[in-house]
């Protein structure tokens, strides 16, 4: 990759093609192209975070869905290979008012612009993104379809965004997961700002993470609490995860909805039954810790995307300002006994986080690991290791 | 955890008078505190000296006083209101200052009074240099390296440690005032020397330059429960090294990356759990490096600020209402986000999905000595903020919402001229109010990014940004009107470019743009301020325009009425008629109308998005009040109460068909307009200095003749006296012509015969159409000559006939009706001898109407609003003049300890910021209290020095006489002496500083003065006298520039220890029994 100059400027529109953003309500938004050129299906979402556009797009739980980002200029700092979230871009589009004619951020290494066309994503600039927006909360997150070029057909679009399956019902976890066994080194380097837990005595914990579509964050901050990390494919199984001997089993967030991923539940299940080995699921993760339990979840309307929900801890009352991202909820009515609610949003009041009441597991909603953005809930993450050295200790 | 039930009765702090750094954010921030509180029933007792202000309306607070803003006053009201709890946070520096104050002289102790929203320490931690910068590499975060000074001596050694350029911060100060940057020793030795006589703990802060450093704010809130959110990131346009306050700033900060903020959010959360600030909200200042990231911090601020009513208006998150909920003991979970109608809690952090640009507003037209070049002291008098969907169109809104004639980039120089280039690395490395523009002119001139980078170091993602405007404008250039396509066009409004703007590019007129853009069917929709970024549905109508899809207006089919606010402070147009806006706000929706206000002032109560119905963020240009118009279709439009600024579009409003009501746009245009308000005065049998109106400098000698010396001289159409000079001679005129105005037949100079020794006369009314009743009639004690807003005056009238006063209401009545006035009126009048001259008529909104509503407890405004609506003053039960049998002063407060160098004499020109109120059951009390409101401590003895011209010699030998009585003694130039001698006053002679040393500012110098009264006229004598204002003012002596000032004061001397403390609730109840 190269460190491309400060003052890159981008000729404007010299080179743009149009796009249209068809939605299946037959919603019409009429644009400019950015990225690559072509068509791209998928569930549109909003996200309303102000900065961090390259950790969303490289979210693998954005997979199957075309994102657009509340804030008008997205590209202002370019991208930059520290902040990636996973090893590509998993969004299938994104949808902005504004791509800046030029950059500036002393890591940048590469205007957006390009970095969308190497990793062939579909985007279009200069739409009424709130008008999207809007249609977007009033009647829930739509299937859509963004075409490029010169000749689009309008009705075809509609048609395309119409055709588009739905996430409910679909299983992307393994899709998107790796497919071998890895260990994970890196840890959070100078971004650390928060105080590290580690074992009392240096002890480094052996965690099996999950990968349904894992934010490389979650990794580093794991790493930097003196884990010992071992990521694994999502349909990695029990006896295959507990012959690998863990302190800890962490299951990830990932995209799409969680019901139908039985392998994963089933594997959580028989770990939950048949150890006592600490186990936390962020956000997918959580849902599927929440169904091997016998709880059940539901597709939200429009989702929670964003990085300024405030979820409140039961116990405490303390409230923690969020990084959420999801489509699907468990729903708090069906959790069984051995289930404990423990954090609830206070937006629209689902819940935010699960403890089993028998066994060291617990479940977030929300993406402590932040990435991007509020820190507030890093802390989850100490519980965990808590877990894992009382566990040790006994 | 909900509200505390320990404590019944709050008492808040107000600002004080607007000055430079403090202005009406603070009355926004406390009106929304006494609200929050006494809507959870507690009782509200409020102190506030500045009675301009939206809060000290008596239905603010159970208890209001309008008494000086120092610990002693404020001792007073805690001993008879007894109040359990002190809020300090809502009234800027003064506040926290007098609360410090009133713990350290042990009074909250004495009667039980508890600080609430911030603690003792917790304010000196953020204060106190030395202990901020430990606290700070306790959290490990990087100050610049620095020490603190208490000596020259001291900051001699500091400043080798961390080398030139050095920044120097006094510290207590406020808006960080005498501060700077020094190059070199000789500016170092200025400033620290400045800087430690105006801190008061005689401080510095002597540090390593960060000068081209980005810099960042971040507005946080904190509850007791220790939940921290962020309200609003903002990012400086203009590196560090100019202070913030001067600052072009974007909100959100758009040059970091997620890594980066969260970095920052941390550190700031970090920041106000170390300092202590338990409960509130704080401003927390960043400088980062942005070769390498290097992160410093650089100050908090423990309270709301400027930046906090900035970010309170750029996200819908109403920052001081819910500070003051978390300081009663709510915490965040407990409050909800009332822009959304309640459905969300108050803990979250909002989001946006615009752009906010905030551009500063100077005067140094004002203060022509003053240097104009930008550094960490703040000097700016007002802003204007804009919300666009993008930073071009945010930052070319703003640009027009200024007023200083500016449509957007226009040019500053001609880049032909030699100088061109040279001028333009001036102004760009050495940044003055108008850099903004030289940079634009820097890419027109053909400089690369890179280049203008170098010189001002402004963020590359900024410059190209104003580059690419730029480079569009080039493209507009030349091209014929008619060509544009609709697409064309739209991408240009989207990009914020204005009408007028274009149409100068293209050699057109505005109407002619607006009609293309009409005909190509092209308006602007109007999105929310909802906190949200859509989210969530907004019940609230906090609108801005933009160009794009869908507009979110939704207007009602209720009947409207549209107040239309007054812009940007500056000196001549300030808070005073945002107070008049937001109460014909107030009682339009109290009559049952949907209330539409618009402005662009981020620092108002009248851009609160609950002050009216509906709130539309905008420039007050032609262009952008028409659209609003066009959509809203308002019943009736308001012009006369936002100062200049609306009253300058109401012809063409008019003409665009706008349903104007009140006083008719013409009867405004028959009182400016000389020729033909001559000819009312002359119908009406009234009298007027002889005057007449030039339209060139030949015509101007003539008439002068004709009127004869000494003249007063301005151009037609100005508010706040600009460029207004009194003449006395023809040479003085001559210059005048051709240096201070230009003259032409579109504006005409206007010449008046001067009347020395005049007693001037303020009278503001109210009028039906065809009822007149007087608001109040007030007595000027500077006299005539002095622009009305710089001069102290008295309600009722304290030294005139009563024979006069009666005449001069007749006259006011006979105005009033002979210009169908329907609504407010304010006279000018100027009495000599038995002789009453009109000077001036304004049929809108002055800017005594505030002062007059608080003495005499009547809302003159919202009287004014009522009648152009319609309401008869009958019909309002509004009959008769309230006279009081106390006595309210006013007095005028000036920056001019902020602008060293400049003559603090006063004349025609204002120059004043803000005003004080003070009340007493004695004329001679309620001066003394209004001068200790704006800071001047009268003294008690000692020595005096008078010098003044030959024309005041007579008063002189009173006053000298009333102050020997009280056993001062007196020191007089020559001239002086020999006058008072001869009168039999005893008094020692001095040496002018011309006549040889020992002079009287050496006497100044050495604190052998404690009280100086030196008038003058005429340029020589000014200037001579100059030094010792000049030393006066640096050694804050007390000092009065006439002799009507001395005189009053000698008077208030005489009684300045009979003082009370007095609340409006009680006065007002005794005009009405």
């Amino acid at each position: 990759m190269h460190r491309s100059s400060r003052f890159v400027y981008l000729p404007e529109k010299n080179v743009s093609q149009p796009a249209l953003l068809a939605l299946e309500d037959g919603s019409l938004f009429w644009g400019v192209a950015i990225g690559a050129a072509g068509e791209t299906t998928g569930e549109v979402v909003f996200n309303t975070s102000i900065t961090g556009y390259q950790e969303i797009l490289t979210d693998p739980s954005y997979s199957k869905q075309i994102v657009t980002l509340t804030q008008p200029h997205i590209g202002n700092v370019g991208v930059n290979s520290e902040d990636e979230e996973s090893g590509g871009v998993a969004a299938s589009g994104l949808v902005i008012r504004d791509l800046p004619l030029t950059h500036s951020n002393w890591r940048a290494e590469e205007p957006l612009a390009t970095y969308l066309e190497r990793h062939n994503v579909i985007g279009i600039a200069d739409i009424d993104t709130r008008r999207l927006t809007r249609i977007l909360r009033d009647k829930g997150a739509q299937n859509g379809c963004i075409v490029t070029g010169e000749r689009i057909d309008e009705a075809a679009a509609i048609e395309a965004a119409k055709g588009f399956p739905g996430l409910k019902g679909m299983d992307l976890a393994k899709e998107v997961s790796t497919n071998q066994t890895y260990p994970w080194e890196q840890g959070v380097g100078r971004w650390s700002t928060s105080p590290i837990k580690h074992a009392a005595d240096g002890h480094r914990f052996n965690v099996v993470a999950y990968d349904f579509g894992v934010k490389r964050n979650i990794l580093r901050i794991l790493v930097e609490r003196g884990c010992n990390v071992t990521v694994v494919p999502a349909q990695t199984t029990a006896s295959e995860v507990l012959a690998m001997e863990p302190d800890g089993v962490f299951l990830s967030n990932g995209p799409g909805d969680p019901a139908p991923c039985d392998y994963a539940i089933d594997a959580i299940r028989a770990i939950l039954e048949g150890t006592e080995i600490p186990m936390f699921g962020i956000c997918l993760g959580h849902q599927l810790l929440a169904l091997a339990c016998g709880a059940e979840t539901e597709k939200m309307k429009f989702g929670h995307h964003g990085a300024n929900h405030p979820v409140q801890e039961l116990a405490s009352g303390a409230v923690m300002i969020t990084s959420q991202n999801h489509g699907f909820a468990v729903a708090e009515a069906s959790l069984p006994a051995t289930l404990r609610a423990t954090h609830r949003s206070l937006f629209d009041q689902s819940l935010q986080g699960i403890h089993h009441t028998e066994k060291p597991a617990f479940g977030f909603q929300g993406h402590p690991e932040a990435s991007p953005g509020p820190q507030d809930a890093a802390f989850l993450f100490d519980h965990f290791i808590d877990l894992m050295q009382q566990r040790c200790s006994a | 955890m909900p509200k505390r039930t320990d404590i019944n009765s709050v008492l808040v702090i107000g600002a004080g008078p607007i000055i430079i750094g403090q202005a009406c954010e603070f009355d926004y921030s406390g009106a929304q505190a006494c609200k929050a509180l006494r809507e959870e029933g507690y009782r509200v007792v409020l102190v506030n000296s500045n009675p301009a202000t939206i809060m000290t309306d008596p239905e603010m607070a159970d208890a209001t006083y309008i008494e000086p803003v120092c610990w002693q006053t404020v001792a007073k009201i805690i001993e008879k209101e007894r109040p359990d709890a002190l809020l300090p946070t809502m009234g800027g520096q003064t506040a926290l200052n007098c609360a410090l104050d009133l713990a350290r002289e042990g009074v909250l102790e004495k009667f039980g009074v508890q600080m609430i929203g911030a603690s003792n320490d917790a304010i000196d931690m953020a204060e106190d240099r030395d202990r901020f910068r430990k606290a700070m590499d306790e959290i490990g975060l990087e100050s610049p390296r620095s020490s603190i000074a208490h000596s020259m001596e001291e900051a001699f050694q500091v400043q080798k440690k961390v080398g030139f350029p050095t920044v120097i911060r006094p510290s207590f100060t406020l808006g960080g005032s005498g501060g700077g940057i020094a190059y070199n020793r000789e500016e170092f030795v200025e400033i620290c020397e400045r800087g430690l006589d105006l801190s008061p703990t005689n401080e510095l802060l002597i540090e390593e330059s960060l000068v081209g450093w980005k810099e960042y704010e971040m507005e946080v809130v904190r509850d007791r429960n220790d939940n921290c959110i962020i309200i609003c990131s903002i990012e400086n346009f203009d590196p560090m090294g100019v202070h913030t306050g001067d600052s072009i700033t974007i909100a959100p900060a758009l040059t970091l990356t997620d890594k980066e903020y969260q970095v920052l959010r941390n550190a700031s959360l970090a920041v106000l759990r170390k300092v202590g600030v338990e409960t509130g909200g704080s401003n927390v200042q960043f400088g980062l490096n942005p070769k390498d990231g290097r992160l410093i911090i650089i100050e908090m601020n423990p309270r709301v600020s400027r930046s906090s009513a900035l970010a309170s208006k750029a996200t819908g998150f109403p920052i001081a209402r819910v500070a003051a909920k978390l300081a009663i003991g709510y915490t965040l979970d407990e409050l909800s986000n009332e822009i959304t109608g309640g459905t969300t809690p108050a803990s979250f952090e909002p989001t946006i999905d615009y752009i906010v640009t905030k551009v500063p507003r100077f005067t140094f037209e004002k203060f022509p000595k003053a240097d104009s070049r930008l550094t960490t002291q703040m000097k700016s008098v007002g802003e204007v903020m804009a919300i666009g969907r993008t930073f071009q169109e945010s930052l070319q809104k703003a640009l027009r919402g200024l007023e200083t004639g500016m449509d957007g980039l226009n040019e500053m120089i001609n880049l032909e001229s030699e100088e061109a280039f040279e001028i333009i690395q001036q102004e760009l490395r050495s940044p003055g109010p108008d850099r903004i523009w030289y940079i634009a002119d820097a890419f027109r001139y053909g400089l690369s990014v890179e280049e203008v980078f170098e010189l001002c170091m402004v963020d590359p993602w900024f410059l190209v940004q104003v580059q690419n405007l730029v480079e569009l404008e080039k493209g507009i250039k030349g091209r014929e009107l008619d060509s544009f396509t609709r697409d064309e066009l739209y991408a240009l409004k989207r990009k914020g470019f204005s009408d007028r703007r274009m149409a100068t590019l293209l050699g057109a007129h505005e109407e002619q743009l607006r009609a293309l853009r009409h005909k190509l069917d092209i308006h602007p929709v109007y999105k929310r301020v909802d906190s949200c970024a859509a989210e969530f549905a907004s019940t609230t109508a906090y609108l801005y325009s933009t160009y794009e899809e869908e507009c979110e207006a939704a207007p009602s089919t209720r009947d409207k009425i549209m107040v239309l606010g007054g812009g940007p402070n500056r000196i001549g147009q300030g808070i005073e008629f945002d107070y008049c806006c937001v109460q014909a706000a107030f009682a339009m929706r109290a009559d049952g109308y949907e209330t539409i206000m618009v402005n662009c002032n981020p620092e108002t109560v009248s851009t609160d998005y609950d002050t009216s119905d509906r709130l539309y963020f905008e420039p007050l240009t032609l262009e952008d009040v028409l659209e609003i118009i066009a959509v809203e279709k308002p019943k009736g439009v308001i012009v006369h109460y936002g100062g200049q600024t609306p009253l300058k579009l109401a012809r063409a409003l008019e003409a665009a068909g706008t349903p104007i009501i009140g006083t008719s746009p013409d009867a405004i245009d028959l009182a400016e307009d000389r020729e033909r308000f001559q000819q009312l005065i002359q119908e009406l049998n009234l009298k007027q200095p002889p005057n007449a109106t030039a339209r060139t400098q030949e015509q101007a000698l003539e008439l002068a003749q004709a009127i004869g010396f000494p003249l007063v001289v301005r151009p037609s159409y100005v508010l706040g006296g600009r460029a207004m000079e009194i003449v006395h001679h023809e040479d003085d005129l001559k210059r005048y012509m051709t240096e201070a105005v230009r003259v032409s037949n579109d504006s005409p100079v206007l010449l008046d015969h001067f009347l020395s020794d005049a007693i001037e006369l303020d009278v503001d009314a109210v009028c039906d159409g065809s009822e007149v009743v007087i608001g109040g009639i007030m007595e000027h004690i500077e006299q005539a000559g002095i622009h009305s807003g710089d001069s102290a005056c008295s309600l009722p009238t304290y030294s005139l006939d009563p024979a006069i006063v009666e005449r001069v209401r007749e006259q006011t009545k006979q105005l009033a009706l002979g210009l169908k006035v329907k609504g407010l009126m304010n006279v000018q009048f100027a009495v000599k001898g038995n002789d009453i001259y009109v000077i001036e008529v304004n049929p809108r909104a002055s800017r005594t109407v505030p002062f007059v509503s608080k003495a005499c407890g009547i809302s003159l405004a919202q009287v004014g609003a009522r009648c152009m609506a319609g309401t008869s003053l009958a019909e309002q039960g509004v009959s008769r003049e309230i006279v009081p049998d106390y006595y309210a002063v006013k007095e005028a407060v000036f920056p001019f300890a902020k602008f060293p160098g400049v003559d603090t004499l006063l004349g025609p020109e204002m120059k004043s910021t803000g005003e004080v109120m003070g009340v007493g059951r004695t004329f001679a009390e309620a001066f003394a209290k209004a001068q200790l409101g704006a800071g001047v401590i009268l003294p008690r003895g000692g020595r005096v020095f008078i010098s003044v011209r030959d024309g005041d010699k007579p008063r002189a030998i009173e006053v000298a006489r009333m102050l020997r009585e009280m056993g001062f003694e007196i020191v007089a130039t020559r001239g002086t002496k020999e006058t008072l001698k001869q009168a039999g006053i005893a008094c020692e002679a001095v040496n002018k500083v011309a006549e040889g040393r020992p002079h009287i500012v050496d006497m100044i110098k050495n604190g052998e003065v404690n009280f100086i009264i030196n008038t003058t006229s005429g340029k020589r004598a000014v200037s001579d006298s100059s030094q010792i204002r000049r030393a006066a003012l640096q050694h804050k002596l007390t000092y009065t520039t006439t002799i009507a000032g001395a005189h009053v004061t000698a008077m208030a001397l005489q009684q300045i220890d009979q003082d009370s403390v007095n609340n409006l609730q009680d006065l007002h109840k005794e005009l009405n029994g």
